[in-house]
């Protein structure tokens, strides 16, 4: 026995390590046919460590005091060593987290990731999303500019909306009667520490959830049903070393957008730095247009959509709150005889289009002011969002389904 | 089905009409090269000569101006005139509340002012001032209207008068015209702001060359990493059918 094995004898009676690695990695059989679709787990992952290491970075030379936080932003802008490229990292890194989870989140609608048993990831996955939404904002008001102020103030009002205890509730969150320095020093509290926290248990109990039943595949069917004399599924193959080294060219065509974005356009026309951010923040002077991050936006649509009810903002906040929730009940929703779209009939082909157009679209409208012809857009695409899900047990139960494969194709 | 078809000419017409809800007021393109440092020196000298007074730059170093091919000492000869050290930051001795009094709003630091407006907005901007007697300054701006500011380079440009022309029922301005001549020509002074503005851009964000620089090099890097990853993959999944 060498050294080396001694010494992982001696760790594996302790703790379970091999076990770990073989049960997680060199023997968790994923289905060998995995498309394009399935980088974007393994890529949201990567964001989330680029995420986090750059944000430690960050931490050390920002200030989270209303008086230098827009200054220490532009001291490690300049004066820090390599700062720039530290802060873009995180910059970028917001909204391609969003991109990455945005195209997961498609990939399990198409290929019915969230059908039974992998009900329990998908939920985990949805709150995943949350918990990122709100480290998002959270997060966009510790540069302390114009729309970092101004957004903040815009989203806490909806909480002012809340019949009866609203202003309360408003004032508890911010700790103060307007956005202030007791907020940004709670928002920076929460964003460093609680959200992260709960982001790596949710991503850790999503892959435990993932692990114990097993991938999805673009077929829709289940890998474990057909299995060799060792218990090994037909259709499966070690996530080790093959879909490592699979990631590994998807990694690198990832960082490679990435970077192009970072190093060649990192404020994205707008998209992912608005202009009006680079002004400090200013409670006396409202910017012309305030409008969110584009990964806000559909939603932000889908609340202005919705028109004020006895002078109240509140059933707007309702149907945003409601467009989330929905997500959840996914699951038990889909009634459809397969899960992969391959095998399913022209009626949910169509309502999955329409939904990512009306998605789409309202991501759209939410960037722009709201005149009269945005907000009829707005309304009748929020309709479709609705009725995606609401009709879903109704139009998945008719429709035309082919039969499913045997054993996973190509 | 009216409405339907009204519906569709909406959806094809979006794009066009939020295209319009955007156009305001007409900029021109700023002449911006950062690659140009003999432009971004001038700009510059005129930075530290003319805003420099009223305006700070409270993010930037003086010895930052070193990527622009000055040396120390002529950072310290030419252009210190409000710090004492070259390693500290461009402030000046107005305060915002002496601000505020003087111009009805403090001077806003001017760092990253080219990311907050853009080029073309400033190039405009700084090209737009004309004679109103009824603003308190007796300047108004063409594309700032009732600006706080007055035309600080007034002495340089001359005074600009608005040639009006009818548009509906309102009066309003087409094109700016040169009452009294100043100490330049009017071409001269266009490239002076153009090299003021692309001073301004650069200050924006004094890293973004070296940014590009590297840029490249990541994106080479990452091709060639590329290329190796890819038959790595090829070459342990040629047995998986």
């Amino acid at each position: 026995m060498s050294a080396m094995q001694k010494l992982m004898g001696w760790v594996d009676d302790r703790f379970p390590l091999t076990a770990t690695y073989k049960a997680h990695l060199s023997e968790y059989y994923a289905p060998k046919n995995f498309n394009f679709w399935y980088f974007f787990g393994s890529l949201a992952l990567l964001v989330l460590v680029i995420q986090i290491v750059t944000g430690i970075f960050l931490t050390m030379n920002y200030k989270p005091d209303a008086e230098l936080a827009f200054l220490s932003v532009e001291y490690i802008m300049r004066d820090v060593e390599w700062g720039w490229l530290v802060r873009y990292m995180h910059s970028t890194g917001a909204s391609m987290f969003f991109v990455v989870v945005y195209l997961h989140m498609f990939r399990g609608l198409m290929y019915g990731s969230y059908r039974k048993p992998r009900e329990l990831i998908w939920i985990f996955g949805v709150l995943i999303y949350l918990a990122l939404m709100a480290e998002a904002f959270l997060g966009y008001l510790l540069p302390w500019g114009q729309m970092s102020f101004w957004g903040a103030q815009v989203i806490v009002n909806l909480f002012a909306a809340v019949p009866f205890i609203g202003e309360d509730l408003s004032i508890w969150i911010r700790g103060d009667y307007v956005i202030s320095d007791a907020t940004l020093n709670r928002f920076f509290a929460f964003h460093v520490i609680a959200l992260p926290l709960v982001l790596i248990a949710l991503v850790a109990v999503h892959l435990v959830a993932l692990h114990e039943v097993g991938s999805n595949n673009p077929d829709g069917v289940e890998i474990k049903k057909k299995k060799d004399a060792n218990g090994i599924p037909l259709d499966g193959i070690p996530f080790h070393p093959y879909y490592t080294v699979k990631d590994i060219v998807g990694v690198i065509v990832f960082l490679m957008v990435f970077s192009a974005i970072l190093f060649f356009a990192p404020e994205m026309g707008g998209y992912f730095l608005e202009a009006a951010n680079f002004v400090p923040a200013d409670p006396l002077k409202t910017p012309e247009h305030i409008a969110p991050l584009w990964y806000f936006t559909p939603f932000y649509a889908i609340l202005r959509a919705v028109p004020p009810m006895f002078g109240s903002q509140f059933p707007g906040v309702v149907a945003m709150g409601l467009s989330i929730v929905l997500l959840f009940f996914l699951p038990w929703l889909d009634r459809s005889k397969v899960k992969s779209i391959r095998y399913r009939g022209p009626i949910y082909k169509i309502a999955l289009a329409l939904f990512i157009v009306s998605f789409v679209g309202l991501g759209y409208l939410g960037l722009l002011p709201a005149t009269p012809i945005a907000t009829l857009f707005a309304q009748v695409f929020s309709v479709i969002y609705f009725l995606f899900f609401l009709l879903m047990p109704w139009y998945t139960s008719i429709d035309k389904t082919k039969p499913e494969p045997e054993r996973v194709t190509g | 089905m009216k409405r339907l078809k009204n519906f569709i000419f909406l959806l094809a017409a979006a794009p066009v009409m939020a295209f319009a809800a955007g156009a305001t007021v007409h900029l021109d393109k700023a002449p911006v090269n950062l690659s140009d440092r003999e432009s971004l020196q001038r700009g510059a000298r005129v930075f530290v000569n003319y805003c420099l007074n009223c305006h700070s730059a409270s993010s930037m170093r003086y010895t930052r101006m070193e990527d622009l091919g000055l040396t120390e000492d002529q950072i310290k000869a030419n252009l210190l005139f409000a710090a004492d050290k070259p390693g500290e930051t461009m402030k000046v001795g107005m305060t915002k509340a002496d601000g505020k009094a003087w111009f009805g709003a403090t001077p806003p630091d001017l760092s990253v002012i080219s990311r907050a407006r853009g080029a073309d907005w400033l190039y405009t901007y700084l090209r737009g001032f004309y004679r109103d007697e009824s603003r308190p300054t007796g300047w108004n701006n063409t594309v700032f209207d009732k600006v706080g500011m007055p035309h600080v380079l007034w002495s340089l440009q001359g005074e600009m008068v608005p040639v009006m022309k009818k548009d509906g029922e309102h009066e309003v301005i087409e094109r700016l015209e040169l009452a009294k001549p100043g100490s330049v020509t009017l071409a001269e002074y266009d490239a002076m702001v153009g090299d003021l503005v692309n001073y301004l851009v650069w200050m924006g964000e004094p890293a973004q060359l070296k940014r590009k620089q590297v840029g490249l090099m990541v994106l080479a890097f990452l091709a060639i990493f590329f290329v190796v990853a890819y038959y790595l993959k090829k070459e342990y999944w040629k047995d998986i059918h």
